[in-house]
């Protein structure tokens, strides 16, 4: 496929699209269809149906009066199922199968906006156009852009956009080592979590002198609490296609992988279908776009392991071994899969690229920071009002993604409390700790990893005052701990033993040198590990020691946990002026710890209970209380 | 175990032509499968090792290495929690502890005697915007609470009742 035929692609879509008198977007991602988006879709056609009105669900295949687009995930994942009318930019909110016939009367047929269905601010005046609502207008959605907005298994929608220019102009016009340099312009690091030079990746590999070279494109994303990978292979897998096209171009390579988590059969769906399409216009294959390169994608499923993110896990995996790392050197980029040289970028990496192409280096370097350029996206999660896939250039403060975008932290009683949140944890397992004395800071790479903590994949996740923090290192030593391959041993045993001293810790039965010890061990897992699993894995403990170690010492020294978290530091009562004497108590204790009779309040002796709690949701009275 | 593979090694042999007996391509080959079998039976596994020329120790060492792959048979409705950050941060833990008092089932016994339920934790779903996040049988459920989680065993429950009257 030439340059006239992508034009020529483009012109029919657009004179396509201007029959149609409107644009039904329903999001289809995660979020909404769990939330009934597939029989709002449903819906849709049937009253339009009823109603003698027509839709088309792919370009210019019937002629119809309105144009319905299922697309990726839109990130306002809390107020779904989200529906966005075309071209009056009006977003629906929480929308329902009752609420469809409503829409295509008011909305479609006459233009009127339906008030319920807005996104209402503090103040309660719905927002109509969705790009003045808050979550979105905080944001700089670059690589985000088309997704939720194109029909992802419709490459027409990608090509009316833009697509695949930039892999034409970069196969077509461009030398290899111009397409290397150009990424170096752009400043763009690993999305990943290593914050390499993308640019200085490739040039590694073009350098290598081999007739076959791969690309790998790592959609193993594992961190919990991360999910923009999915969102953009799902949402747009085309521009994950594209980038790695451009790769193969920038390094030579033949051949590509694209190597997803068996969790994300969705994913896997859209890429497939995605891949079928580039292949049939001549953008994959042989001869890509009439030149004389040739090359095709793959698509492998994980099986379940989160150290295979780590590169040489991830090749042993793919060459049919049990993903355990390996030592570098070799890189990858002189000894990859099969021993060939490979490239190996993330998702949002790749699907980074054709836009930083289309909209030129020198552009996307100017938004970000010195040493950190672009934007990052960010599974914003966790006690915040708007949970959901944001995307902000590099350098934007905690106050704007907490307040402005998330909306405020909500504590456990449901009150919005704007700022005040305990910590902000970010980067994942490996990650560490934001505190309040962080919340104007500028996020970054070098910034971030100053304070003990770093971008990782990308995940935030929103933690209020009554979260404890002991459990939520101990949450992620669990973890580290499943996840470690076994390879090395202070990785192997070291996290095993974290994870016993953090239980000491947490059940009462610490002591002076359980905090000392704790220490030490993290401080020799960090160094003594092979990879990034285990010289990460102490992030979280190291972290929360730096930041909150008087929790630490409330639970070691007093035996408290400030949250009531900790079931072991809890003891309960019973108030005797609410005590009916019915005795339920006493039969849902497991250990006999309570005593007395009819007519008598009854009483919990504290030597003999173990905290359970059955009690004091079996009363009906309330007159059981936390002491 | 054995009378139900035994004679039945067409699906096996049938998955091992599709990727020309490769071994580089044991992981694609062991998923292939388990969506047959349903679970990665001995003899199976075995069989796998001879076709390939690798020793069943590798075959069994990759079977063992990675989550996905299970040696014994599930239930007919797999279960899955998430007990990734955010949902961990929301209270997954309390809709663990509901499904294994429901169920009878604990850390150690993850399918139900009558085979009807497997329960399993993962670490992260990618749904995080609906924390806390169940699937079960691929359906996507949100926002879980105790009394929703049992509300949905239930459904099931009589959706089974109903279909073995």
């Amino acid at each position: 496929m030439s340059r006239t035929d992508l034009e020529q692609h483009k012109k029919q879509f657009r004179e396509v699209m201007e029959k149609y008198q409107a644009r039904i977007v329903v999001c289809g991602g995660t979020g909404c269809i769990a939330n009934g988006a597939g029989e709002i879709i449903d819906t849709f056609h049937q009253v339009l149906k009823e109603k003698g009105l027509s839709a088309a669900v792919a370009v210019a295949k019937e002629p119809a009066e309105y144009y319905q687009v299922t697309s990726g995930c839109q990130g306002f994942c809390q107020m779904g199922p989200l529906v966005t009318i075309f071209p009056q930019d009006v977003l629906y909110v929480k929308v329902s199968k009752e609420d469809v016939e409503e829409i295509i009367e008011k909305t479609l047929l006459k233009g009127e906006i339906i008030d319920r269905l807005l996104y209402r601010d503090p103040e309660d005046h719905g927002i109509p156009d969705f790009h003045q609502i808050p979550f979105y207008k905080m944001q700089n959605r670059t690589v985000l852009k088309l997704c939720g907005f194109i029909d992802a298994e419709d490459i027409d929608e990608y090509i009316a956009n833009g697509g695949y220019e930039s892999a034409e102009k970069a196969v077509l016009t461009m030398k290899d080592e111009e397409v290397c340099q150009s990424m170096l312009d752009a400043g763009l690091r690993g999305r990943g979590g290593g914050g390499f030079p993308t640019g200085r990746k490739w040039d590694l590999t073009r350098l290598q002198k081999n007739d076959v070279k791969y690309v790998i494109c790592n959609g193993d994303e594992g961190d919990p609490g991360a999910f923009m990978d999915r969102c953009i292979m799902e949402g747009n897998p085309h521009s994950v296609l594209e980038g790695m096209i451009i790769a193969a171009k920038a390094v030579g390579a033949t051949h590509g992988y694209i190597y997803v988590r068996t969790e994300y059969p969705l994913a896997v769906e859209r890429l497939k279908i995605a891949i079928t399409h580039a292949r049939e216009n001549n953008m994959l294959g042989q001869g890509i776009f009439g030149s004389s390169m040739n090359f095709d994608i793959e698509i492998m499923e994980g099986a379940g392991a989160f150290v295979c993110g780590e590169e040489t896990a991830l090749i042993a995996s793919m060459e049919g071994r049990r993903g355990m790392p390996t030592p570098k050197p070799p890189f990858p980029a002189e000894s990859g899969l099969f021993g060939k040289p490979t490239v190996i970028n993330n998702v949002e990496t790749l699907a980074a690229i054709p836009v930083i192409m289309a909209m030129g280096p020198d552009k996307y370097a100017a938004m970000g920071t010195q040493g950190s350029k672009g934007t990052k996206t960010f599974a914003l999660t966790g006690n915040v009002a708007y949970t959901g896939l944001i995307e902000v250039p590099f350098g934007a403060t905690l106050r704007e993604i907490v307040l402005d975008i998330g909306g405020g932290v909500i504590d456990d009683f449901g009150n919005n409390v704007g700022v005040d949140y305990k910590a902000v944890q970010i980067g994942g397992p490996s990650g560490g700790c934001l505190t309040q004395e962080h919340l104007d800071m500028p996020l970054d790479y070098e910034t971030l990893k100053s304070v003990g903590a770093m971008v990782g994949s990308g995940g935030l996740v929103v933690m209020n005052q009554q979260t404890c923090m002991v459990q939520i290192a101990r949450f992620f030593m669990q973890f580290t701990q499943n996840e470690s391959c076994g390879k090395c041993t202070v990785c192997r045993e070291g996290t095993r033993q974290m994870l016993n001293l953090l239980d000491d810790i947490i059940e009462g039965n610490s002591n002076e040198e359980t905090i000392p010890l704790l220490e030490e061990l993290a401080n020799v897992v960090k160094i003594g590990s092979l990879c990034g699993l285990g010289k990460t894995a102490p992030n979280p403990i190291l972290s929360t020691l730096k930041y909150f170690r008087k929790e630490y010492e409330d639970h070691v020294y007093n035996r408290h946990c400030s949250t009531g978290s900790c079931k072991a530091f809890l003891s309960y009562k019973i108030v005797a002026e609410d005590c009916k004497s019915c005795g339920i108590c006493l039969k849902k204790c497991p250990v006999d710890a309570i005593t007395g009779s009819k007519g008598l309040p009854y009483e919990i002796n504290n030597d003999t209970c173990i905290q359970c709690g059955a009690c004091l949701d079996a009363c009906k009275f309330n007159a059981v209380v936390l002491a | 175990m054995k009378e139900q593979t035994i004679g039945n090694f067409d699906a096996v042999c049938e998955v091992l032509d599709n990727y020309n007996k490769d071994a580089t391509k044991l992981i694609p080959i062991l998923q292939d499968i388990q969506d047959q079998y349903g679970y990665l039976p001995e003899d199976i596994m075995t069989f796998v090792s001879t076709a390939l020329g690798i020793s069943s120790s590798t075959v069994y060492g990759v079977a063992t290495f990675f989550t996905h792959f299970t040696l014994a048979p599930k239930g007919k409705h797999i279960i899955k929690v998430c007990d990734g950050t955010a949902c961990h941060v929301r209270k997954s833990g309390v809709i663990i502890e509901t499904l294994e008092k429901e169920l009878g089932l604990s850390k150690d016994k993850v399918t139900t005697d009558d085979m009807l339920f497997t329960l399993e934790t993962v670490a992260c779903l990618g749904a995080c915007g609906l924390a806390p996040v169940l699937v079960i049988d691929e359906k996507v459920h949100g926002a879980m609470t105790p009394e929703s989680t049992i509300a949905l065993l239930n459904s099931i429950k009589e959706a089974e009742k109903n279909e073995q009257n």
